[in-house]
C-alpha cells in the first residue's frame, strides 16, 4: 500500500492507505480524531470539514493521495495553550450545538473564513455557511456564535498582542500561510 | 479551574505518537488513557450494577473526591437534559452542580426509564431522581447528625459538607458518611419506562427553595462537542473489529436470489454474509467494506412494483381500505360518532370544507445509522445511539437467542434522533454479523440508506368540514385523518420484528395502528375528530415503513387543524386569534395565545387580502400546539416572493408554557431548534419515491432548511409557571410551525396552500393559477 505524508495540526503524519481512500477514513480511523465526522460521504453536509492549506475542504471525498505534503488543521487541533480558538469559544458561549454531530463543519468553515477576514456582515456570514447541514436546527445559536467570533477576531486583529496570544506561532494550531496572509493584510 | 486544553492537546499528541489503539476516559481525576484492551476488559467483565428501582444506591453513587454520579434511564438527544438532571440532583443534595455527572442509557448501569420518549425527560424521568436525591440527603444528614452529636434540625448542608448551624468547626462531608452506600429502600410504583417513579421518606424541596433549578446552568455536553473531546458512539473502536456494510435491494421488495462472491475478490479481506434476505459485506478496513459493498454483484428476484406512483399517493390514501381507526387503534380505542357533526354541518347556513395533504418525511439524521457489537458465546456488548437502550437490549437478546441480562447496550451520543429513526437498525445488523463472524463488527450505514431506509413519518390526507350559522357561529366541526400508521414499526426496538434485519430474517412484521387527533381544548358545537389508517404498502422490510418522527403525527394534524381554523375565520370574516380565543377552554392555551398576540404586536383583523409591494408580499399567521405537557402559540411573519415562490419565515414569535422552567438557557435553544426544524418540515421536506423505491437518497434529493433560509429572529416569551410541574419542551413548539407558516402565506397572498411542503415551485404554481 502506498504511504502519504502530511502535517496534521502541526505534527508530521505518515499514513498507509489505498490512493483513492478519502482522507476522512484516515482521520477518523488510524489517526483517531474526534472532530471530522462521517455524515454523507458525498460532500453535501460538511460534517467532515478540515482546513487544508488554509481552505475549508470536505474530507469525505478528497482522496488521501491528494493531500500528500499538505498542511491540515482539524477541530481537534484548534485549541492552543491559550485556550480554545475564538470560534470555539464563541460556540461554547452561545451553546451553539444540539446533538453536536454537525458542529465540526460549521466551526471549521468559520475558522477558515474568519481567519481570512473577520470583518463580515450578517449576510456574509450566512453566505460563508450556506450548504452546511444542521438537522437539529441550531442555526440561530450558530449565527449568534459566528457573529460573536467574528467580532472577537476583528477586535483581536487590531490588537497585535492578542493576535500573538490567539495564534501562537509555537503552537500546533497555526497555519503558516494564514499567518503570512494576515501579515500581508496588516 | 485549570485550563483543560493543555491536557487535551498533549494527550492527543501522545496518542498520535504511539499506538492508535487508545481510548480516553474522563474521570473525576482528569483525563486518563486506557488501552482499548483495558477498556473492553472492563466493560465486558464489569458486572451489572444492582439497578432495582427500589434501592437508593441504584440512583446515586459518591466517590472519594465527593463527586456524585447519578444514573438516568433516559438520554439526551441534544437539548441538554442531562444538565437539567444534574441541576435537580444537586439541588436536592445541596451540592455544587459541577460535582454531578450523569450516566445515561447503559442497560447494565441505569434503570429502565423508557429512554428518550415523548419529551418526558424532565416532566417524568427527572422525578424519581429528584425523589432519590432528596432521600439521599435525608439519609446523609441523619448520619451526619449522629457523627456530630446534634439533632438533625441543627444540621445545615453546603456543597456536600454538613455542619452544625452556628458552629463553624464542626462539620463532616458526605463522602465520609457514604461508607458502602445508602442501603436504603425506596417506595417504587412498580412501573418501568416513562412511568417509573420512586419516593423516600424525605420531602423534596419546594420551588421557592430552589437555587440551582431554574437557573441557566451551562450545558455539560457543550464544551466536549465543540472541542472535539466528546466520544460519540461513532468513535468507539474495539480490537479486532470488522467493518460492515449492508446491501439493499434496487426494488423495495426484491429478495436476493444469488450472490457472486467473486465480484469482491479485489479485496481479500472482504467477505459476504447472508442470513435470510439480509446481505452484508464485512472487511478489515472500513474503506474496503465500502468498496466491496459497492462492487458486490447480487441477483435480485423479479417482483411486482410495490408502491403507487408518488403523484397518486394522496388518492391512494383516500381510496385504500381502512385497516384500523381511532375507535379500535392506538393505546386505547376512543369511540366516535360522525353523524351528529355531519348533520349539524349540513343543517348550517354555510359550509366550509378543505382537505390537507402531508407527504412522507424522513428523520434524515446528520449521519445514518451506526452500531457496534461484540457478541460472544454467553454475552454481548452493543454500542448504539438508540433512543431506547433497554428496549433495544430486549430485542437484541431475542435476535441473538440470549437472555436480556446477557446483553449490555451502552448508549453513546449520536447524530440527533427525532423519534423512531434508523438509529437502532445498524446495532441489530452489527449484532447479527458479530454473532456470525465471532468478531466485533461495526456497521455504518451509507447516506442513501439513512434517507431511503429510515422509518418515515406517515403521509396522510386530512379532511375538514365546518358549518357556520347565519350569525357566523360554528355549528358543527368534522376532522378526519386518513394516513399510514404511526406504529407500522413500533416506537422502540423491543422486538426484532420492528427492525429491518429482523424483518429480513424471518420475524413477521406486526400489524399495529395509530395516528392521533389534535389535543387542544377548542370546543365546537357538534364536533368530531377521528382517524383511519390504511394498510402498510409492504408487509415486509420497507423503505416506506412508517413510525414516530418528532412529535409523532402532530405536525401533520396541526398543519391541517390550525390551517382550517384560519379558513373558517376567513369565511366568518373574523380575526384568527379572536376566533381561537372564543373557542378555547384551557386557561394555559388562552394565556399563551394572548401572550403571543402581545409579543408580536398582532394586528387584529381578518386574514383576507394580499399585502406588500412588488414581488414581495408580507403576511402573518398564528398556530397553537398543545402536547406532551407543553402549551405553545406561535406567530410567524413571512415574506413570499411571487416571482420565485420562495417563502421566507422572517420572524417568529413564540409564547411557550411548559410549566416550571428548569433551565431557561437550554429551553431557549431547544425551542429555537424546534422552530427551525419545524420550518424545514414545512417548507422543504418530502420523501420522493417511484413505484420501485424511495428516491430521496441524499441531501440533494431530500433538502432540508439551509442557513440562507432560516429566520432573521425568533422571539420567545418563556412563561414560567413555578406553581406547576415541568412539562415537555422537546416537541410542542415544532408542532406549532406548519400552521403558523401556512396561515401567514395565506395572509400574504390570499392563496391557501393545503399541501406540504410549501416549496417554491408549489407556491409559485399556486400563485399563478
Amino acid at each position: 500500500m502506498p504511504s502519504y505524508q502530511f502535517t496534521l495540526d502541526g505534527q508530521q503524519q505518515v499514513v498507509e492507505a489505498d490512493a483513492d481512500m478519502p482522507l476522512l477514513y484516515a482521520l477518523r480511523g488510524e489517526l483517531a480524531l474526534k472532530g471530522p465526522k462521517f455524515g454523507c460521504g458525498l460532500s453535501q453536509c460538511g460534517a467532515c470539514t478540515v482546513i487544508i492549506n488554509g481552505t475549508a475542504i470536505r474530507s469525505c471525498i478528497i482522496p488521501i493521495s491528494a493531500v500528500n505534503g499538505a498542511n491540515l488543521r482539524t477541530l481537534d487541533g484548534l485549541p492552543t495553550t491559550a485556550g480554545p480558538h475564538p470560534v470555539q469559544a464563541a460556540f461554547i458561549a452561545e451553546e451553539a450545538a444540539q446533538c453536536g454531530y454537525c458542529t465540526n463543519g460549521w466551526i471549521m468553515t468559520l475558522v477558515a473564513g474568519l481567519e481570512r477576514d473577520p470583518n463580515v456582515s450578517d449576510q456574509e456570514i450566512r453566505n460563508m455557511l450556506t450548504g452546511l447541514k444542521c438537522r437539529c436546527g441550531s442555526h440561530m445559536a450558530i449565527l449568534r456564535a459566528a457573529r460573536r467570533a467574528a467580532s472577537a477576531m476583528a477586535q483581536a486583529a487590531t490588537a497585535p498582542n492578542d493576535v500573538v496570544q490567539l495564534f501562537d506561532p509555537q503552537s500546533d494550531g497555526v497555519d503558516s500561510n494564514i499567518e503570512k496572509n494576515r501579515e500581508v493584510q496588516a | 479551574m485549570n485550563s483543560p486544553f493543555q491536557n487535551i492537546k498533549s494527550s492527543r499528541r501522545d496518542l498520535l505518537k504511539g499506538s492508535a489503539s487508545l481510548v480516553f476516559a474522563l474521570g473525576s481525576g482528569g483525563l486518563s488513557i486506557l488501552t482499548i484492551e483495558q477498556a473492553v476488559a472492563q466493560s465486558l467483565a464489569e458486572a451489572p450494577r444492582a439497578i432495582g428501582p427500589e434501592n437508593l444506591d441504584t440512583w446515586l453513587s459518591f466517590d472519594a473526591e465527593g463527586m456524585v454520579t447519578t444514573y438516568f434511564g433516559k438520554m439526551d438527544m441534544g437539548q441538554g437534559v442531562d444538565t437539567v438532571i444534574a441541576q435537580i440532583v444537586a439541588e436536592e443534595l445541596d451540592i455544587n452542580v459541577g460535582r454531578v455527572s450523569v450516566v445515561m442509557g447503559d442497560t447494565h448501569r441505569t434503570p429502565d426509564q423508557g429512554g428518550a420518549s415523548g419529551s418526558s425527560a424532565c416532566r417524568q424521568g427527572a422525578i424519581p431522581l429528584r425523589n432519590a436525591a432528596a432521600e439521599a440527603r435525608r439519609v446523609l444528614v441523619t448520619r451526619a447528625a449522629d457523627v456530630l452529636g446534634v439533632p438533625v434540625e441543627q444540621c445545615q448542608v453546603e456543597d456536600g459538607t454538613v455542619s452544625v448551624t452556628g458552629v463553624n468547626d464542626r462539620s463532616v462531608t458526605y463522602t465520609t458518611l457514604i461508607a458502602d452506600g445508602f442501603d436504603t429502600d425506596l417506595d417504587w410504583n412498580g412501573n418501568y419506562g416513562n412511568g417509573l417513579n420512586v419516593s423516600g421518606q424525605a420531602t423534596p424541596k419546594t420551588v421557592d427553595q430552589y437555587q440551582v433549578v431554574g437557573t441557566g446552568v451551562a450545558r455539560k455536553d457543550i464544551p466536549g462537542k465543540i472541542l472535539a473531546t466528546t466520544e460519540f458512539c461513532h468513535h468507539v473502536s474495539l480490537p479486532g473489529m470488522l467493518h460492515g456494510r449492508c446491501i439493499r435491494p434496487p426494488v423495495a421488495n426484491a429478495v436476493p436470489v444469488s450472490v457472486d462472491e467473486n465480484s469482491i475478490a479485489t479485496w481479500p479481506d472482504a467477505r459476504v454474509f447472508r442470513e435470510g434476505d439480509f446481505i452484508a459485506v464485512v472487511a478489515d478496513t472500513e474503506w474496503h467494506a465500502i468498496k466491496a459493498s459497492q462492487a458486490l454483484r447480487v441477483t435480485w428476484s423479479n417482483t411486482t412494483l410495490p408502491f403507487p406512483p408518488q403523484e397518486e399517493l394522496f388518492d391512494y390514501l383516500r381510496n385504500a381500505p381502512a385497516a384500523s381507526d381511532s375507535s379500535t387503534g392506538g393505546f386505547r380505542g376512543t369511540p366516535y360518532e360522525t353523524a351528529p357533526a355531519l348533520a349539524a354541518i349540513s343543517a348550517a347556513a354555510r359550509q366550509v370544507e378543505a382537505e390537507y395533504e402531508v407527504p412522507f418525511q424522513s428523520h434524515a439524521r446528520m449521519a445514518p445509522s451506526m452500531g457496534l457489537a461484540d457478541v460472544r458465546e454467553n454475552e454481548a456488548l452493543i454500542y448504539s445511539d438508540t433512543q431506547k437502550s433497554h428496549n433495544s437490549r430486549n430485542g437484541l437478546a431475542k435476535l441473538l437467542g440470549m437472555e436480556p441480562e446477557q446483553v449490555r447496550v451502552i448508549w453513546k451520543p449520536g447524530p440527533g434522533s427525532y423519534g423512531r429513526s434508523d438509529a437502532d437498525e445498524a446495532a441489530f445488523e452489527a449484532a447479527l454479523l458479530s454473532k456470525i463472524t465471532g468478531r466485533p463488527v461495526r456497521v455504518q450505514w451509507m447516506r442513501q440508506e439513512g434517507h431511503a431506509w429510515d422509518p418515515k413519518a406517515p403521509a396522510c390526507v386530512i379532511q375538514c368540514k365546518a358549518g357556520l350559522d347565519s350569525a357566523n357561529n360554528i355549528a358543527g366541526w368534522y376532522f378526519k385523518t386518513r394516513g399510514f400508521s404511526g406504529w407500522d414499526v413500533y416506537f422502540n426496538a423491543n422486538d426484532p420484528q420492528d427492525t429491518l434485519v429482523g424483518q429480513l430474517t424471518g420475524y413477521d412484521k406486526a400489524d399495529r395502528h395509530n395516528f392521533g387527533v389534535p389535543g387542544e381544548s377548542y370546543r365546537f358545537a357538534d364536533s368530531v375528530a377521528f382517524w383511519e389508517t390504511v394498510p402498510a404498502l409492504l408487509d415486509r422490510a420497507s423503505p416506506l415503513r412508517t413510525s414516530h418522527m418528532r412529535a409523532p403525527q402532530e405536525p401533520q394534524l396541526h398543519f391541517a387543524h390550525e390551517s382550517f381554523i384560519d379558513e373558517v375565520a376567513t369565511a366568518a370574516d373574523l380575526d384568527p386569534i379572536e376566533l381561537r380565543l372564543s373557542h378555547l377552554q384551557d386557561e394555559r392555551e388562552i394565556a399563551v395565545l394572548e401572550a403571543v398576540a402581545r409579543l408580536s404586536n398582532w394586528d387584529t383583523r381578518p386574514s383576507t387580502t394580499s399585502r406588500g409591494e412588488g414581488n414581495i408580499l408580507r403576511g402573518r399567521g398564528v398556530s397553537m400546539a398543545t402536547s406532551f405537557g407543553g402549551f405553545v402559540a406561535t406567530v410567524c411573519e413571512v415574506e413570499v416572493d411571487t416571482s420565485t415562490g420562495r417563502v421566507w419565515p422572517r420572524r417568529f414569535y413564540v409564547a411557550h408554557d411548559c410549566g416550571l422552567i428548569l433551565n431557561p438557557r437550554s429551553l431557549r435553544t431547544t425551542i429555537e431548534g424546534n422552530i427551525v426544524q419545524g420550518t424545514s418540515r414545512t417548507l422543504c421536506e418530502e420523501v420522493n419515491f417511484d413505484e420501485a423505491m424511495v428516491r430521496s437518497e441524499d441531501w440533494l434529493s431530500y433538502p432540508i432548511l439551509d442557513v440562507m433560509e432560516v429566520p432573521e429572529s425568533i422571539e420567545i416569551d418563556m412563561i414560567n409557571r413555578p406553581d406547576l410541574p415541568p412539562g415537555g419542551a422537546g416537541e410542542p413548539s415544532l408542532v406549532s410551525v406548519p400552521g403558523a407558516i401556512a396561515n401567514a402565506v395565506f395572509d400574504a397572498t390570499g392563496v391557501r396552500i393545503r399541501r406540504l411542503p410549501l416549496a417554491p415551485e408549489r407556491v409559485k404554481a399556486a400563485l399563478t393559477i
